[in-house]
């Protein structure tokens, strides 16, 4: 039978949940709405002057070409952010799970990169892959790859994706680390006294079992790939070579940011928040079936 | 112990706060980095020290965009600064804004403060006066494109190292001769728009926009798209196709590539001088930009880069009083030298030139009055004057972004050119429409 806590008291739940729920409104609901009331106007920098245009913002976004082609960029870019960030953050936490000598400077050295700020990190990258002072690119000429993301558009989203993933994976480690621990010793041992191999066991096991995890680093990561990597781009590609890494969260911030356009820049915003909302009502809806808790 | 510390330290915030009672604070927002900010806190603290009635505050609030980004959103929450520095392609979007800032003429008028426009070189009050010739900003920190090559690579290629290709045609010729003794890369430049498209059609006497290159008004249109630009953008794709040009960026990446001595010609800011002379292990020369020399007219004059200082509305009289003396204070013809001659900027009215030509500093530093003389080979047209885009640090990038497809071979030069065009106009008319 179902055990359940309930509160006598008539306020006190709403007020232990008020402050989360002020906090949501202010910082989350609030400029979300101001977003999409933004996106109908047409407005100087300094907000002088001020007129309403309907949806004139949006109809301009989707004659343009480029924004479309940005659809495409982004699409890629989370996928690969993405795949990459939660399959090599996998890998590690499994090794890491093991009783290793050091174990935990091993993990604390994984976590690191999480408090790196992305523009920080973006010029790490940019600085180990630089076309003519980098190290990375050193080595690469010895090896006779040609390497210049400057006008390479395929490396340059290359460069993007290893910066994303770098800074991700310590977030995705840790969590795919406390799955591990939660998993039943005695399931495995049970599995390894039938005979069956490491990797039957991970395919078997271990893999089902986390889902609940991954499953949520899913969703967490789409976000993340979509509107928390422009400072890496910032940092290093500023959306070129030509448009090949012009992803939308980044324009929203160049348009928006650098170059005052507040309406047009609303207008992208509010897309944004529509794709990835969809996104996650896709990913509950289908993925989530397949989650065993 | 801790006591005698507190009580020094109210006695000095009490001191403090007095004097800034007594004091009027004019603040000034500015994006100089390193030791150009070292400089303009030195311009800051001469003028405190000249008087006692003002104190004029400088505080860098990070890059161009940065500072102007933060004092827009200052205005906007009533706290802007006094005295804002702006790059030259915010130019128009400051000027479009009336009611957030005052010209700078009506200040110095007001105050009944000496300011003769005149006094600046012609390309400098051109580019910050509006039609009827007021000037707007204080032109403050100016620079232009210039041509640099490493003399020790050309000896090494054979070319003569005291003659610095003066046309595309003999830039090509060098490349090529350059490539052939094994250097990777014959040439690059810095700010590929400013220099290819903005300075080349001034340098060429062509528009970039109808309207006076849009100082006639709001409704310009780029026309960077003509038969000249198409071959100049397409000889630089060819250049690139070949390994005789290698793109190094959107902004001043070329800079690093020069000094470094892995590229052997290079088109940089005038202000790129001061980071060459510190890196490079090399002999090299400043010179003019190359044009086509079947342009007719060309080369014309070049326009300036860098930022202006613009006054920001809404302050009390007496402040802007101070900010009429600071400015006046900045026009004195041995600060701007000053400036010159630490920072590499160009000496902006004619009085510092002439004081700077005297002090002797140009034969201890050849190729120092450079910039002024391609600022000033001719008198300026309507091509050559200036710009003023609406909103161009979008359409910059997007010059940028069609230039890149050329570079890198995807996209020819006329298509890419008519693109950037295009997409550049949609931005001219919602800034046209932003601010009728």
């Amino acid at each position: 039978m179902e055990k359940r806590v309930v509160f006598r008291s008539a306020w006190l739940p709403y007020a232990l949940v008020a402050p989360q729920i002020v906090i949501t409104i202010l910082f989350f609901f609030w400029p979300a709405v101001q977003a999409v009331w933004y996106s109908f106007q047409l407005q100087d920098a300094f907000g002088l002057k001020t007129q309403f245009v309907g949806l004139q913002n949006y109809a301009a976004l989707f004659r343009d070409g480029n924004y479309l082609e940005s659809f495409k960029v982004t699409a890629l870019f989370s996928l690969l952010v993405a795949f990459f960030g939660i399959a090599i953050s996998l890998v590690l936490a499994t090794m890491a799970d093991r009783a290793l000598r050091g174990a935990m400077a091993y993990k604390t050295l994984l976590i690191w990169p999480y408090a790196v700020a992305p523009a920080i990190a973006g010029v790490l990258w940019a600085f180990l892959f630089a076309p003519s002072i980098g190290i990375v690119s050193y080595v690469l000429k010895g090896w006779g790859v040609h390497w210049n993301w400057i006008l390479n558009g395929d490396q340059a989203m290359l460069l993007i994706v290893i910066a994303s993933v770098w800074k991700q994976i310590s977030y995705n480690f840790l969590f795919f680390l406390a799955g591990l621990q939660s998993i039943p010793k005695s399931l495995i041992e049970a599995a390894a006294i039938d005979g069956a191999g490491p990797l039957r066991r991970f395919r078997d096991i271990v893999f089902p079992l986390l889902s609940p995890t991954t499953f949520f680093l899913l969703v967490v990561n789409c976000v993340y790939a979509f509107f928390d990597t422009f400072g890496v781009i910032d940092a290093t590609t500023l959306g070129g070579p030509g448009q090949a890494t012009n992803i939308l969260v980044y324009k929203v911030y160049h348009d928006g940011i650098k170059a005052g356009d507040l309406g047009g820049s609303s207008a992208q915003s509010v897309i944004l928040m529509v794709i990835v909302i969809a996104l996650t009502v896709v990913q509950f809806r289908f993925v989530e079936k397949k989650v065993q808790y | 112990m801790r006591f005698k510390h507190l009580v020094v330290a109210m006695a000095v915030a009490g001191a403090y706060s007095t004097s800034a009672l007594a004091q009027t604070e004019i603040q000034w927002w500015h994006s100089m980095g390193g030791a150009l900010g070292e400089a303009l806190n030195g311009l800051a603290t001469k003028f405190n020290e000249s008087q006692k009635d003002y104190k004029v505050v400088a505080t860098y609030k990070g890059s161009y965009p940065e500072s102007m980004t933060a004092a827009i959103a200052a205005f906007r929450s009533g706290n802007a600064p006094h005295l804002l520095q702006v790059f030259e392609v915010g130019t128009a979007t400051m000027m479009a804004a009336k009611g957030a800032i005052v010209p700078v003429a009506k200040v110095m008028s007001d105050a009944k403060e000496p300011f003769d426009p005149k006094a600046y070189l012609p390309t400098v009050t051109g580019y910050y006066s509006d039609l009827k010739g007021n000037m707007l900003s204080f032109p403050f920190n100016s620079s232009t494109v210039m041509f640099y090559i490493n003399k020790d690579a050309f000896k090494k290629a054979g070319l003569d190292p005291n003659k610095a290709p003066k046309t595309w045609k003999e830039v090509v010729a060098a490349a090529e001769k350059l490539k052939a003794s094994g250097h990777a890369c014959p040439y690059t430049t810095s700010w590929p728009s400013w220099m290819h498209i903005e300075n080349f059609s001034a340098w060429h006497n062509v528009p970039i926009g109808t309207k006076q290159n849009g100082m006639g008004g709001l409704d310009t249109q780029f026309n960077f798209n003509s038969p000249l630009h198409v071959r100049h953008i397409a000889m630089l794709g060819d250049m690139s196709k070949k390994g005789l040009f290698t793109y190094a960026g959107r902004t001043n990446q070329g800079d690093a590539k020069f000094s470094s001595g892995e590229c052997a010609m290079f088109s940089g800011s005038a202000g790129a001088q001061a980071g060459i002379k510190k890196a490079a292990t090399f002999e090299w020369s400043i010179n003019f930009i190359p044009y086509h020399d079947d342009v007719k007219g060309a080369p014309q004059n070049s326009i300036i880069g860098g930022a202006s200082v613009w006054i920001m509305g809404g302050k009390k009289p007496e402040e802007y009083k101070g900010v009429a003396k600071f400015m006046a204070f900045l026009s004195r013809p041995e600060i701007q030298m000053d400036w010159h001659t630490t920072t590499g900027y160009v000496p902006i009215t004619q009085a510092s030139y002439d004081l700077t030509r005297k002090s002797g500093f140009y034969e201890k530093n050849p190729g120092a009055d450079m910039p002024v003389k391609e600022l000033t080979n001719k008198a300026p047209t309507e091509n050559s004057k200036g710009l003023r885009f609406g909103n161009f640090v979008q359409g910059r990038t997007v010059i940028e972004e069609e230039l890149e497809a050329v570079f890198s071979g995807k996209k020819e030069a006329k298509a890419a050119l008519d693109d950037a065009v295009k997409r550049g106009n949609e931005i001219l008319r919602q800034f046209e429409a932003a601010n009728k």
